[in-house]
């Protein structure tokens, strides 16, 4: 469905634009239908540029990115179809206005024909999708209700429209460790439905817990991608290892990094992007001094 | 005993009345330990962290004292905290990311902070530091804007921890920063200890893994009180409050996926702290509350140094 090829994003940069950096570099991957895909990067990996360019937020440089073989197009009959979640709930609502007037925003410019009262049903109903009460969070203010609810309140915004891929950009990392993983669940359920959904985080346990496959970036390139389990169980690549083992575990101390003896891209003869080492696991070069 | 607090009591005021942060915690740490403080936001972690070192003016100090080697520490008295303030007691902020002045290279705002507290600056002793915290030591001749986030994180490290401070607060200090880098401040705080520039160390987080690594003791508070005090090993291994418990099944470790074990939240917020409620304050949330929970449940010590604070447990 969703269709990354080749992706590349130079920005401008220094006070006159004079000098470049390259945030994403030949990025190629794609999200099926009722999948689940974790984008996993540190900071300045460009996996939030990576989802701005697929939400139309910020141009592409060169290569192409297309959703049902529709190039993005940013405008209301493209944001029907692909919606974007942020990370900070509390900073996407105006504290003036009552939180549900973000679902009367979407009724009167998405569907202005719809009856009140059937809107309002559809309205209840996607709250419902979201594990909330109607009654308890319509017609609060964005202060009175937790980062939680006002997060899924955002998901179900989302959903009232005929959706068919969301961007998840580091949704649950402003929130507390007891509603992050309803969240989560959430977003596992959503797939039922047929809805795609690209998660960003830097998190590895969390992507590791929802998605089916996995992105790992590094400095705006795919170091590795696969099959979640075959990403995790056996990484190929150095930097996924280490990553890997700085994950703190609850009951395990840090262990050193396996260290990665002979380059596979190289020994298999492998050249131009990634190769596939086992069916469906990605690896890019691992850079060892030989190579 | 190198910190003693005892019921202390911290109140914010607010327009609609005190907002009761922190309604009556003791806890005590022996020398060279290193307190892990967990909970939700809300839970008065940060509040706890803040009254040891300073009060912002919202903050009045309601009741209860604290010890530190010994010492009464004047919490609740702006003036009388100065003496030992950084000498004493040292905090690594939140927000390191700002923390440092915009238009000094680093090395002179060090000599300027030290000189502001009559101390002069020992460049060899200081090399040393930013060895322990793997940072380059010409980091002294560059502007903050200059270094990345876990680079400024750990040089407001080595600052707050110039003047050998003997107990070491540390607010949510990895919570912005990637796992790798996570992994190296964490380290670089036992490094700390080890070298016996801090005596002991509250490490407050809400990422439980991360504090069962670096802490030997974790206390988990609720709303204001204590829930759970233990040893890292036994809090993680066999915690007792049902808090805790929660806290940890919620918690997604790599190995656990959702088609395989679905990790369940915990339904429903913490109670308002401006009017809190009489009895034990996660009684709604708590699925094995009863008649007896009406009351305030006291924290015993079910075993040496286990204190948990629920009749059930």
């Amino acid at each position: 469905m969703l269709k990354v090829d080749n992706v590349t994003k130079v920005y401008k940069v220094g006070t006159f634009g004079g000098r470049t950096m390259t945030a994403v570099d030949a990025v190629s991957f794609d999200v099926r239908p009722g999948e689940v895909v974790s984008l996993i990067g540190e900071s300045g990996s460009g996996k939030s540029t990576l989802g701005k360019m697929i939400l139309g937020l910020v141009p592409i440089t060169s290569g192409s990115i297309t959703v049902d073989g529709v190039a993005v197009r940013p405008g209301k009959e493209y944001y029907r179809s692909v919606q974007g979640v942020f990370q900070d709930p509390f900073s996407c609502y105006n504290p003036v206005f009552k939180a549900d007037r973000v679902f009367r925003l979407i009724k009167e410019s998405y569907y202005p024909s719809v009856p009140d009262a059937e809107w309002d049903e559809r309205v209840r109903s996607a709250i419902r999708d979201v594990r909330l009460n109607p009654d308890e969070v319509l017609g609060k203010f964005p202060h009175q209700l937790s980062g939680g609810q006002l997060q899924r309140l955002l998901i179900a915004r989302a959903l009232l429209l005929d959706l068919k891929l969301l961007i998840a950009d580091e949704i649950t990392s402003m929130l507390d460790a007891s509603t992050r993983i309803d969240v989560l669940n959430l977003l596992a359920e959503l797939k039922g439905r047929g809805l795609g959904v690209l998660y960003v985080t830097h998190d590895l346990s969390l992507g590791h817990y929802l998605a089916e496959r996995t992105v790992v970036l590094r400095r705006g390139t795919v170091v590795e991608m696969g099959v979640t389990a075959k990403v995790f169980d056996d990484p190929l690549h150095p930097y996924t290892r280490q990553l890997l083992s700085a994950v703190p575990r609850l009951h395990a101390p840090w262990e050193e990094a396996t260290p990665v003896t002979t380059c596979l891209y190289h020994e298999r003869g492998a050249t131009g992007g990634l190769l596939e080492a086992d069916p469906g696991h990605f690896v890019a070069c691992a850079q060892l001094s030989d190579c | 005993m190198s910190l003693r607090v005892n019921d202390l009591r911290v109140h914010y005021r607010t327009l609609r009345g005190e907002v009761k942060a922190l309604d009556g915690v003791s806890f005590g740490m022996a020398d060279g330990e290193i307190l892990g403080l967990a909970g939700e936001s809300g839970c008065g972690k940060t509040t706890l962290g803040k009254s040891l070192i300073r009060m912002d003016g919202r903050m009045r100090h309601a009741g209860g004292t604290v010890e530190l080697d010994g010492r009464e520490l004047p919490v609740g008295d702006d003036r009388a905290m100065v003496a030992f303030r950084f000498h004493e007691v040292s905090l690594i902020p939140q927000y390191s990311m700002s923390a440092m002045n915009p238009t000094r290279r680093i090395g002179r705002m060090v000599g300027e902070l030290l000189r502001s507290r009559g101390v002069t600056l020992d460049v060899k002793e200081l090399e040393s530091r930013l060895d322990l915290v793997g940072l380059p030591r010409d980091v002294l001749g560059r502007y903050p804007i200059e270094l990345s986030g876990g680079m400024k994180q750990r040089m407001v490290m080595v600052i707050s921890t110039l003047l050998d401070p003997s107990l070491l607060i540390a607010d949510e200090i990895t919570s912005a920063l990637d796992v790798s880098t996570q992994q190296a401040v964490a380290k670089a705080l036992l490094g700390f200890r080890e070298s016996g520039y801090v005596k002991s160390m509250i490490f407050i987080t809400h990422d439980l893994a991360l504090t069962s690594h670096i802490a030997d003791t974790i206390m988990v508070m609720y709303a204001g009180r204590l829930a759970e005090k233990a040893p890292s090993d036994r809090l993680t291994k066999a915690p007792r409050h049902p808090y805790t418990r929660l806290l940890i099944n919620s918690l997604p470790e790599i190995g656990v996926r959702h088609q395989d074990r679905k990790l369940t939240g915990i339904p429903g917020s913490p109670p308002s702290l401006l009017d809190p409620p009489k009895g034990c304050r996660f009684r709604d949330r708590c699925p094995m509350a009863g008649e007896e929970c009406a009351e305030d449940p006291p924290p015993v010590e079910i075993e040496p140094n286990h204190f948990v604070a629920c009749w059930k447990a």
